[in-house]
């Protein structure tokens, strides 16, 4: 081989080798990537996942256990302890391990004092017991209200905080550019700047203040062939669609998914041929709303302005605030079923002061889904996990 | 001794330029009056002769190309300082940021009317300039060859492209009455749009002139290919001198003829296979143009309009069936 061959060899060697290097890096995500089949074959319906970081995740999302359940029975920790507002119909020791154990989830390093004053446990001095008194109701209200979202699996405190005061994953309202004042330049438009809550897009940042706070449109996609056809036409634009698919983008960063684990992605309305996930996210998107609308932002007073962000606004939630990156929270561990207190909204205090009565008729004014509703949807549930078994043995024919 | 012969040589393989023909510089015909002069000494560069022609320059600017320029580096500049302002004037977030940053058109509550330069008024300004350029331009492109005494079949390409430009950033905007519907210019925002507006509009792949632009997309790389492949390996018979090849037909025009008749029964000619390749090119944009000018002011959901023209297939149903919870009286 003459020297300036294998010189030019080695040069389309590096050449080469440099492209490939850039590819990957392009891609930001060393493979493997496994494709596991969620459709009909051909159809590309499927789920790419990548074992090495999939490991990762399983690792970090893991359920501690739960202590053992205490004895239901001795006096109520309503007339042991002042000032129990909310879980005073428990017993003494399931009072007790509920303390534990929120502890354990919320503020394992700081404590009791993180929320208690120290030499007065009943006193609601901290802004952090009131917060907290307030987040063991919405708990109990997503465990009770939203099943068709959090299915019997339900949530504890720990599918949020993981063991940090703050949770990981919440929201507020953006900052704004620092010469926005009288700026006619470089107008943003909401959009086009490398957004982690857009999974690094450069698609609208805040998909969560029109559709997880405020109850704008989400749909765009319209029943009719042509246009102006139908009752009024479909004048959704497509900065709509940028808004909607922001959303999206920020659910399937959160959940770590593909559009394909809720869509149809031929036809990304259609819920017929749709994965059954598509109703469960449907009813998540509406519980963060809830959440983030009947008790975050009423506690915006209660917070110190060091938890609230730029606009003087209260964190709120987003999927990820539960999900954080996978598609069960705690890929399903079942921890809720071994704290029964948070499953259910408390009885009314009968023998509790002013307060306590003020905060359960704030409990039983929270909206339910109505009757007839709560009962098909319930009957599609039904079919939908017996349906998954033959989807299974369909779809790999 | 016998000479050790490898199986594989690159250098025979006709895939590298192997000899650099360097001849005196020159300026090429003289003008007419009225042109202007070509600007800069024609000097060789010979790494560029090694991938085309190792003599660089003189340039015809021209009022056209000059007029172009200054417009088109107007609109570059006025997208360049609307991202650096929206990343605050910081430079090193213009760099690290660029492929997100982009000039946004107005929102749709602004429909056609003229919006403030802070929200879309730039955008505006930014498209007129840039479209008189790439007429500029185009101008320039068309008078050039006729100048040369050529056909004007660059002009006509160019156009093509220029048609696509304007459909998506200012044709269709107008039939649907708003700006905000067109492009943004930004790396990453304009394809963001891309993908928006086929989810919009009911997936673009059931959009029968998006498929047929595709076709012609992918078949322009294909004859590219092929033609390429051809010529390079009838070039040992002097193959790539084509226009040679046209008026007097050699053995490498017979043997390049006879390798597709042998392989596919059909063979383009030496002239024909040009047409073909000009007429995928410029057909690529000018269906595609067609596609986006119906998505929005004719057809609202393109997979709707396919199942009603029976084009889409129907698969086992996998899934048990889910209701729209939105039917069932919750709110949406």
């Amino acid at each position: 081989m003459s020297r300036s061959l294998s010189f030019k060899l080695s040069c389309l060697k590096l050449i080469a080798g440099g492209l490939a290097a850039m590819a990957l890096a392009g891609c930001g995500e060393r493979p493997p990537i496994e494709s596991k089949q969620l459709g009909y074959r051909g159809t590309g319906m499927a789920q790419n996942v990548n074992p090495r970081l999939e490991a990762v995740k399983l690792a970090a999302n893991q359920a501690p256990a739960s202590a053992d359940a205490a004895s239901p029975d001795g006096p109520r920790a309503g007339q042991v302890y002042q000032n129990v507002q909310v879980l005073g119909h428990l017993s003494v020791g399931e009072f007790a391990r509920h303390m534990v154990a929120i502890t354990q989830w919320v503020s394992p390093t700081e404590g009791c004092t993180y929320c208690h004053v120290g030499a007065n446990f009943a006193d609601d001095g901290k802004y952090t017991k009131i917060v907290a008194r307030r987040m063991i109701q919405m708990t109990q209200y997503i465990n009770q209200d939203w099943k068709k979202h959090v299915a019997a699996t339900g949530v504890t405190c720990y599918t949020c905080h993981r063991g940090k005061p703050v949770p990981a994953n919440v929201w507020y309202q953006p900052a704004d550019r620092k010469y926005t004042e009288n700026s006619i330049m470089g107008d943003l438009a909401g959009q086009n700047y490398a957004s982690p809550s857009v999974g690094l897009s450069s698609l609208p940042f805040d998909p969560f203040t029109p559709y997880l706070l405020q109850d704008k449109p989400i749909r765009v996609n319209g029943d009719e062939a042509l246009k102006f056809t139908g009752a009024a036409g479909n004048s959704k634009s497509t900065k709509q669609a940028e808004h909607t698919y922001a959303l999206m983008m920020h659910m399937s960063q959160g959940l770590g998914v593909n559009c394909t684990a809720c869509h149809n992605t031929r036809n990304w309305q259609e819920w017929t041929n749709a994965p059954p996930q598509r109703v469960t996210a449907w009813y998540g998107i509406r519980m963060a709303r809830g959440l983030n609308n009947e008790y975050m932002v009423p506690l915006t007073e209660t917070f110190p302005a060091n938890r609230k962000g730029v606009h003087g606004d209260v964190a709120k939630v987003n999927c990820a605030t539960c999900h954080q990156g996978v598609q069960k929270p705690l890929y399903g561990a079942e921890m809720a079923k071994n704290h029964p207190e948070l499953l259910t909204a408390s009885p009314p205090a009968e023998a509790a002061s002013a307060p306590a009565a003020a905060a359960s008729a704030v409990t039983a004014a929270v909206p339910v889904a109505a009757g007839p509703v709560a009962a098909v949807t319930t009957a599609i549930a039904g079919t939908v996990t017996a349906g998954v078994a033959t989807a299974k043995s369909v779809a790999l024919k | 001794m016998a000479q050790f012969k490898p199986l594989f040589s690159l250098e025979n393989q006709n895939l590298l330029t192997a000899v650099q023909p360097v001849g005196p510089l020159h300026d090429g015909p003289a003008l007419p009056r009225g042109d202007w002069r070509r600007s800069g000494k024609p000097f060789l560069f010979h790494l560029l002769g090694r991938i085309g022609n190792a003599q660089i320059g003189p340039i015809y600017l021209g009022g056209l190309g000059v007029a172009s320029l200054l417009f088109g580096t107007l609109a570059f500049n006025i997208i360049g300082f609307n991202m650096l302002a929206s990343v605050d004037w910081s430079p090193m977030q213009l760099l690290r940021q660029l492929f997100w940053l982009a000039l946004e058109p107005p929102p749709p509550s602004f429909g056609l009317s003229i919006p403030p330069l802070a929200q879309g008024g730039w955008w505006l300004i930014t498209g007129f300039m840039l479209t008189t350029s790439l007429i500029l331009w185009w101008a320039r492109t068309y008078r050039r060859a006729r100048q040369l005494g050529l056909g004007t079949h660059v002009a006509w390409a160019f156009a093509a492209a220029i048609w696509l430009y304007l459909v998506c950033g200012f044709f269709r905007p107008i039939m649907m009455g708003s700006w905000s519907e067109a492009v943004p210019f930004g790396i990453f925002p304009h394809l963001d749009w891309v993908s928006a507006i086929s989810l919009r509009y009911g997936n673009l792949f059931y959009n029968p002139f998006h498929a047929l632009s595709i076709v012609f997309l992918y078949g322009s790389v294909l004859l590219f290919a092929m033609h390429a492949a051809t010529i390079l390996a009838v070039g040992r018979y002097g193959g790539e001198r084509e226009i040679e090849q046209i008026v007097d037909r050699g053995t490498a025009s017979e043997r390049a003829a006879l390798f597709w008749r042998w392989t596919m029964g059909f063979n383009a000619s030496m002239e024909s296979i040009h047409r073909w390749a000009w007429w995928f090119a410029v057909l690529c944009p000018l269906v595609g143009g067609i596609g986006i000018l119906l998505t929005g002011p004719v057809v609202d959901n393109w997979y709707l309009w396919s199942m009603k023209h029976h084009v889409v297939p129907s698969y086992p149903q996998v899934y048990p069936i889910s209701i729209d919870p939105a039917l069932l009286g919750a709110k949406p």
